[in-house]
């Protein structure tokens, strides 16, 4: 769904908002949104009046408006008015056809996403209506894995107690399930009669954005139910594991809260804009300085010699006095010279720009062949910027990371299983063509595993008693839960993707999880199918760290299971097996130092008595209501004591996506400062930062920001700072005073030698982000080469970019995959939106999407780079040419009385730009090549002076318009010294203004042209047909409009008839435009030459190397090899959430038939609390704000 | 330029099958971007980058060329004999021009060049009784159209020259001056016609004025030549053509040559008669008479050739300059500084 500023209608600023069930006719009366959404701007018929008059409110084109408004007064007009109606309407014609594709497009969608199916209860049965026919009120019915129509109170559901679970992914970028509950009284309503006469009242707050919040009460029946997030589903969720579903609608279309989230795209311009249009500007200031000389000239020359001209040239009555004279003859020249702010421009421009987003859209090397996605450059104004940008705040999940973790190294009973041996005892690097283990004896398994290592199936098939521990206790102890989609096709659903790769490692392994009942947990174990008796689920939470189960295995023995942290398990092992602690620590180190998240898995044998008693302490303590939570924590902390026997260790590999530690190698050394901005934790992120080279151990120091208040985080920064400082003075003889020092931040910065990095905490950073300390916070980010803020809210995201953003004055990049990425996407000068995953909210927000983070480095160095060098050059030959066509007429004046006479054929002066000229300018803006994209990528230093906009700033533009300047003032007085005394062969006279005028122009038209041919570095067919065709396109027209026929038909508009013919026919002539084209050119070409010769760049120096090695060609490549030299031991990783296991074992999410009557005491009692816990867990989970690291908090 | 062709290495990375040997019919709905050298920015292309090897030869070369050049223009300029007012007798047995020339006059003057109407000269038969607005004021004189209307043609040069040579026996012989040729072909045949062709000029002017400076009608500009009267007066079309810049000469008349062997204007005294009607004065004005030759450049035009020598020299000398620069500052470009 296309973002679109949603006016909040006056009716419902009003506090409250009433929805009545099944009652059209009462909630008619408020005229709520109904479901249509629409993101389009124009209609058929509003098309033209209202995009006219869009485009007319741009300044250039109400500045065009206002030249041909000139023209037309007969007493000032200078140039007739075709010369600029023809570029003008060229301009909105263009223009016009590209905002008419773009709607053309938005409708579709629209259309599309309104003529969606969905079931709207009416009239006593199920109808099937499109989405935009649903209407606040009604009652619709979800099926499984549909998307959520609109904003719906949940009333019930196909699953118990009116549970159902939506995937949120659309909404908040998190793709783990959630659950809702309808409220208990609705929660039976599962029958369409009784449905038919549901008529509660819905009172609830009025339609707004925040997606975590919603407070109403519904009126049934003469009571009052508070309503809360926990039963609404939003539009954009999908439903999961749920088969059906019933809800009311209470939002629609655009009042919903996605669509209310989606707010204004504000429209992005780039810096290259902004200068362009202070540049226009100074230009005008120009233009005007130039009209009043002129003007005054005038003046002056009708005082003098006018006046005694007079019975040659008498004044008209309007022109009676000189001053008025000169007053008419400013506005003559502001039209005769209008051209040095060309209307072209801004239309070539948008042009280029164009096609860069398809050169974007057309690449091969940033099309994902596993997603079929292509790259994709949403927004086509934005190019030349990715050549300049200085920050990137990246997501992690989903986004430097494919938030698939998978089971890839284990140490079991101190031997380590997971590394691929060569026959020389050589550890193999793991690639796509490494072959890994064959799991097809097994039929169960999934085949998306792969493991590379066969010892450890090996292990398993030779009945390893501890290997198979391991795997029992993986299929064991987890929340996961099952569906099984059809026979052998088991899809797991887990809370975390962890606990998934954890389970599907030992499905693969043959110790397969089918079965899960509130009482047992069925296996399949090597074949056989084994079912243990669940006792109790000990469940994770963020104190404890860890979580253990409870079995009965057929043997009748009672186990403990348990998995947790490596630090928590080795506190409360016994001491018996410190050796094997021993190995296995140093195991998990090296898994630790390679990025990979740990996990400690230990188990016990317990004694039935003991059990008992701990049994019946336990179900005591369920009953009492105070302090329960910790009374459990007490008892399960007593359980869990003296784990040994088996000691092993998991590592999952967070799977970065490939090429991400050389990704932000390459960035960094093109000087882009990566920050990254995750809702992870602490720890998590960190050792992410440590898997893609983010953070190394070569820093000098990681600070980390955790203060809890304000003051706290004040004094964290303040220490890292002057630790930086103390450093740095004592590494620069310390010369300097402390003041001076942070008086000149900037330039201190460059002089920090040191590498640091920052991680800040969410709670931190909020306190960081206030006025008082922003800039303490900002200026230490700078000083770091990595900053990883973790824990931060979608908000919070924004902030940080808007600080850099309007502090740093950097262009500033954002990407991120998730619906929670979409804010700092939109704040960021550009947005990023990866593409492919599941939610598309981030890639529909952002301006480039494609699939992968490592294509960010094509994106950036070749394309961004290219656009900003194209249309650097673009502009500054633009300009150049610009002054050098409408330049002479200023000298000119000079000689004409100051009269606005043009110099040239006014055909020439409307064609010059958009025909003359255009295409070889475009050609270099679209083909042009400084260096192939294979060495734009190997010298990342090429980069850098986008950052530093060297290539296109007020100085070169100062230059490029001095070079216009220079150009016509010889262009104009080499003709006038030609034309003094000219004569032809045959005597006749040829100092006639239309000779000089053909003269002069053909010289013009030579002269860039061979400039054009200079500037370009890259000469393609196109380019070649371009510029050839250009030159040969002006010969054409000139003789056309010169020929006889011509001039037969429009005798007053074409009155140079002949001159061409007469004129280009003298070798004088030829002689002058040679002269000319020489003495315009070589000043340039020289001091082009000195530049390259005396001051190479890195840009010179790589060409020059290209053009050498090309012509010796040796295909060498060298791609850069990104060491990972961590070994940095990982706190625990474990990016888990409080599980389900109340949920399993009260059995409230189990079908009726499969939950056994033999409860366990502690369910029952456990039972009128589980449901409200959930509940609140999973909204905990679910929160996008800033409850998230409060319910959260490590 | 150095320059050579190359089609950049294709990348070996995504350039295999895909992965699944898919079949025709995925392969074709595949979003995969089509591999064509436009799309992928791999177009085979000339690339040239300066270097001292191409710039500075290039640099000798253009002045190489143009000393001689401008040497030649130079000399042949000074060959051309040009008289001012006060002729002196030549050898040349070519064609001799005969120029007035006035300066100080805005022809090029923005009210004064569009003072006319194109289709009234082009004999157009209703702007001949109705001329363009541009004309204003000269457009209509007690109620009848000005033919030809507009300030240009109401100032046309009037002066009327006579050369006679003095021979030895102090007799003057007028020397035949043609005024017919003077004017562009296209003007006179395509761009300038009689209203109804070139008989009865009379009848076809009949309705219009003559402009308010002229002593005579259009139709009576040359009586004597219907082929030379009215708006296709060699004359006045060449005073139509108006002078780009303020300081001009026009083509007055042709001295044809004699014989191979005789001088066009043998060695003597001659007279210049000048009847003066043409007032100059008031503006600060001079009017000039200038009899010139004609050689394959043109007229005489010392410009062309001193700036041809001198860009030619300028040129030669720069190279010089920027290969001493080159040599004694030696920062050739070597991959060795370039940090990888």
């Amino acid at each position: 769904m296309n973002a679109k500023a949603v006016v909040v209608d006056g009716v419902f600023k009003k506090k409250e908002r009433h929805v009545k069930a099944n009652a059209r006719d009462f909630n008619d009366k408020f005229s709520y949104a109904d479901n249509r959404i629409k993101t389009s701007k124009y209609d058929i018929f509003t098309f033209l009046p209202i995009n006219l008059f869009e485009q007319l409110q741009r300044v250039a084109n109400a500045y065009f408006l206002v030249l041909l408004t000139l023209q037309l007064i007969p007493e000032i007009s200078s140039l007739s008015w075709f010369t600029t109606i023809v570029p003008l309407v060229l301009v909105l014609v263009i223009t016009a056809v590209k905002d008419a594709t773009d709607d053309y497009f938005r409708h579709k969608s629209d259309q599309q996403v309104n003529n969606r199916q969905s079931q709207v209860l009416s009239g006593g049965s199920l109808q099937n209506e499109k989405w935009m026919n649903v209407r606040v009120g009604d009652i619709i019915k979800l099926e499984n894995n549909q998307f959520v129509t609109a904003d719906i109170l949940l009333l019930c559901s196909s699953e118990p107690n009116g549970l159902c679970y939506i995937e949120t992914a659309e909404l908040d970028g998190e793709t783990n399930l959630k659950v809702r509950q309808a409220l208990t009284i609705t929660s039976d309503l599962g029958d369409i009669s009784k449905l038919m006469d549901f008529d509660g009242e819905v009172v609830c707050e009025p339609p707004n954005n925040k997606l975590d919040k919603f407070t109403g009460t519904l009126y049934w029946r003469d009571s009052k139910y508070p309503l809360d997030n926990g039963k609404v589903l939003l539009r954009g969720c999908v439903l999961r594991n749920t088969e059906w579903c019933f809800g009311m609608v209470i939002f629609a279309g655009l009042q919903t809260k996605l669509m209310q989230n989606c707010g204004r795209t504000n429209f992005k311009r780039t810096s290259i804009d902004k200068l362009m249009n202070t540049l226009v500007l100074w230009i005008f200031a120009f233009l005007i300085c130039m009209g009043v000389i002129l003007g005054m000239g005038n003046t002056i020359w009708e005082s003098r010699i006018g006046r005694n001209f007079q019975a040659f040239l008498p004044l008209s009555e309007l022109q009676s006095s000189a001053v008025f004279s000169g007053f008419l003859t400013f506005w003559s020249y502001i039209i005769n010279l209008n051209t040095v702010v060309p209307i072209s421009l801004y239309v070539s421009v948008e042009v280029l720009r164009l096609g860069h987003s398809y050169f974007i859209n057309w690449d091969r090397k940033m099309y994902h062949r596993q997603t079929d996605t292509a790259a994709e450059a949403r927004t086509t104004t934005l190019n030349e910027e990715l050549g300049q940008v200085e920050f990137v705040f990246s997501d992690k999940t989903g986004t430097l990371t494919q938030n698939i973790m998978v089971f890839s190294k284990c140490s079991i009973n101190g031997r380590k299983y997971g590394d691929v041996y060569d026959e020389f005892d050589q550890k193999v690097e793991i690639t796509d063509k490494t072959a890994c283990v064959d799991f097809s004896s097994n039929p169960l398994c999934d085949r998306g595993f792969k493991f590379y290592d066969g010892s450890l199936s090996e292990a398993v098939k030779l009945e390893d008693a501890a290997v198979q521990e391991f795997f029992r206790l993986l299929a064991l102890c987890h929340t996961v839960m099952l569906e099984e989609k059809s026979e052998g096709l088991l899809v797991y659903q887990a809370q975390s993707p962890d606990e998934e790769a954890l389970v599907t490692a030992a499905r693969n392994f043959g110790f397969v999880f089918r079965a899960r009942t509130p009482e047992t947990i069925t296996l399949c174990e090597m074949g056989r199918t084994v079912t243990y008796h669940l006792l109790a689920i000990l469940d994770f939470n963020n104190v404890r760290k860890r979580m253990s189960v409870i079995v009965r295995n057929p043997q009748g023995q009672i186990k403990l299971y348990s998995k947790g942290a490596d630090t928590v398990i080795f506190e409360r092992l016994d001491p018996s097996s410190d050796d094997l602690m021993c190995t296995t620590s140093e195991h998990l180190s090296e898994f630790a130092g390679e990025g990979l998240r740990t996990l400690a898995l230990a188990y016990r044998d317990l004694d039935e008595n003991h059990f008992e008693v701990w049994m019946k302490k336990l179900l005591f303590a369920s009953t009492v209501i105070e302090n329960r939570e910790d009374q459990l924590a007490v008892l399960y902390e007593e359980i869990e004591q003296g784990l040994k026997e088996m000691l092993t260790t998991t590592a999952i590999e967070d799977k970065l996506q490939e090429g991400v530690p050389e990704t932000i190698a390459c960035l960094n050394l093109a000087d882009i400062k990566i920050w990254v901005l995750t809702g992870d934790k602490l720890e998590t992120a960190m050792n992410i930062g440590y898997s893609c080279n983010l953070l190394r151990d070569d820093m000098n120091e990681v600070f980390v920001v955790s203060g809890h208040t304000l003051l706290e985080v004040q004094q964290q920064l303040r220490s890292a700072m002057e630790h930086i400082h103390s450093l740095s003075r004592a590494g620069i003889a310390g010369d300097a005073d402390k003041s001076d020092m942070f008086a000149d931040d900037s330039a201190f910065e460059e002089t920090v030698i040191a590498e640091y990095a920052l991680v800040i905490n969410g709670h931190s950073l909020a306190h960081a982000l206030e006025p008082q300390l922003e800039h303490v916070l900002l200026d230490l980010a700078c000083l770091c080469k990595a900053v990883i803020c973790c824990r931060v809210t979608p908000m919070q995201k924004a902030q940080v970019v808007e600080l850099v953003k309007r502090h740093r004055g950097a262009v500033t990049l954002a990407i991120g995959d998730g619906a929670n990425d979409v804010s700092m996407i939109k704040t960021a000068h550009i947005g990023v939106g990866l593409s492919g995953q599941e939610g598309m909210q981030a890639a529909l927000a952002s301006d480039y999407s494609f699939a992968q983070f490592r294509y960010l480095q094509r994106l950036l160095l070749v394309h961004g780079r290219w656009s900003y060098f194209r249309m650097c050059h673009f502009l500054r030959y633009f300009f150049y040419k610009n002054f050098a066509f409408t330049l002479v007429h200023f000298w000119y004046g000079f000689f004409c009385g100051f009269s606005a006479q043009t110099v040239y054929d006014q055909w020439f002066i409307t064609l010059f730009n958009i025909v003359y000229t255009s295409l070889p300018v475009l050609g270099m803006g679209l083909f042009d090549q400084d260096v192939s994209d294979h060495n734009s990528l190997r010298y990342p230093g090429l980069y850098k002076p986008g950052q530093r906009n060297l290539l296109f700033n007020k100085r070169q533009f100062f230059l490029c318009t001095l070079q216009g300047m220079g150009t016509s003032f010889l262009l104009f007085f080499i003709h006038y010294g030609a034309f003094f005394a000219m004569a032809r062969e045959d005597g006749s006279h040829f100092s006639d203004q239309q000779a000089f005028a053909v003269t002069i122009a053909t010289s013009l038209v030579i002269v860039v042209t061979v400039q054009i041919g200079l500037d370009t570095h890259y000469w393609t067919a196109v380019n070649h047909l371009f510029i050839w065709g250009s030159v040969a396109v002006y010969f054409v027209i000139l003789f056309a409009i010169q020929s006889n026929g011509i001039f037969g038909i429009f005798p007053s508009h074409f009155p140079f008839i002949g001159t061409a013919s007469s004129c280009l026919s003298e070798k004088s002539v030829w002689l002058v435009i040679l002269l000319t084209t020489v003495v315009c050119v070589v000043p340039g070409l020289a001091v082009s030459f000195l530049r390259v010769d005396l001051f190479p760049t890195l840009t010179d120096k790589v060409r020059h190397l290209q053009q050498s090695r090309r012509r010796k060609r040796p295909p060498e490549r060298n791609p850069r090899r990104v060491r990972r030299t961590s070994s940095h031991r990982s706190a625990y990783a474990f990016s888990h959430q409080q599980g389900y296991g109340e949920l399993i074992t009260s059995g409230k999410n189990m079908r009726t038939g499969t939950v056994s009557p033999a409860r366990s005491p502690a369910r029952t009692q456990h039972s009128s609390n589980w449901m409200e816990n959930i509940l609140k867990r999973s909204n905990e989970v679910s929160c996008i704000s800033d409850e998230q690291h409060k319910a959260a908090t490590v | 330029m150095a320059s050579s062709y190359n089609a950049k290495e294709e990348d070996g990375h995504h350039s295999g099958a895909p992965a699944h040997g898919g079949a025709a019919a995925a392969a074709a709905k595949s979003k995969k971007p089509d591999n064509t050298a436009f799309k992928q920015q791999r177009l085979p292309a000339w690339q040239p980058i300066l270097t001292a090897g191409t710039v500075l030869p290039a640099f000798f070369v253009i002045g190489l060329i143009f000393i001689p050049i401008g040497i030649g223009l130079f000399v042949t300029s000074n060959n051309i004999r040009e008289f001012e007012v006060t002729a002196t007798p030549t050898r040349d047995t070519s064609n001799v021009f005969m120029y007035y020339g006035l300066s100080n006059f805005y022809q090029n003057h923005r009210r004064y060049v569009k003072s006319r109407d194109d289709s009234q000269l082009y004999g157009d038969r209703s702007a001949l009784t109705n001329p363009s607005k541009e004309c204003e004021p000269y457009r209509m004189s007690d109620g009848q159209a000005i033919a030809p209307c507009g300030a240009i043609a109401n100032s046309l040069f009037n002066d009327t020259l006579e050369l006679y040579h003095i021979d030895s026996n102090g007799t003057r012989n007028t020397i035949p001056l043609v005024k017919k040729g003077i004017a562009w072909w296209t003007d006179k045949h395509v761009k300038f016609r009689n209203p109804g062709g070139n008989n009865n000029l009379t009848a076809a002017f009949r309705g219009t004025s003559k402009p308010v400076n002229w002593r005579k009608p259009v139709y009576d500009l040359d009586p004597s030549d219907p082929d030379n009267n009215g708006f296709i007066n060699e004359d006045f079309i060449v005073w139509m053509r108006t002078a780009a810049l303020p300081t001009f000469r026009k083509l007055y008349r042709i001295i044809q040559k004699k014989a191979v062997t005789t001088p066009t204007l043998p060695s003597g005294r001659y007279v210049l008669n000048i009847s003066y009607n043409y007032p100059v004065l008031s503006f600060d004005g001079r009017k000039r008479m200038i009899l010139s030759t004609i050689s394959w450049m043109g007229g005489k035009n010392p410009f062309l050739g001193i700036a041809y020598i001198t860009v030619g020299s300028i040129c030669f000398f720069l190279g010089v300059v920027l290969l001493i620069i080159h040599h004694k500052y030696d920062t050739r470009n070597n991959s060795a500084d370039i940090p990888n």
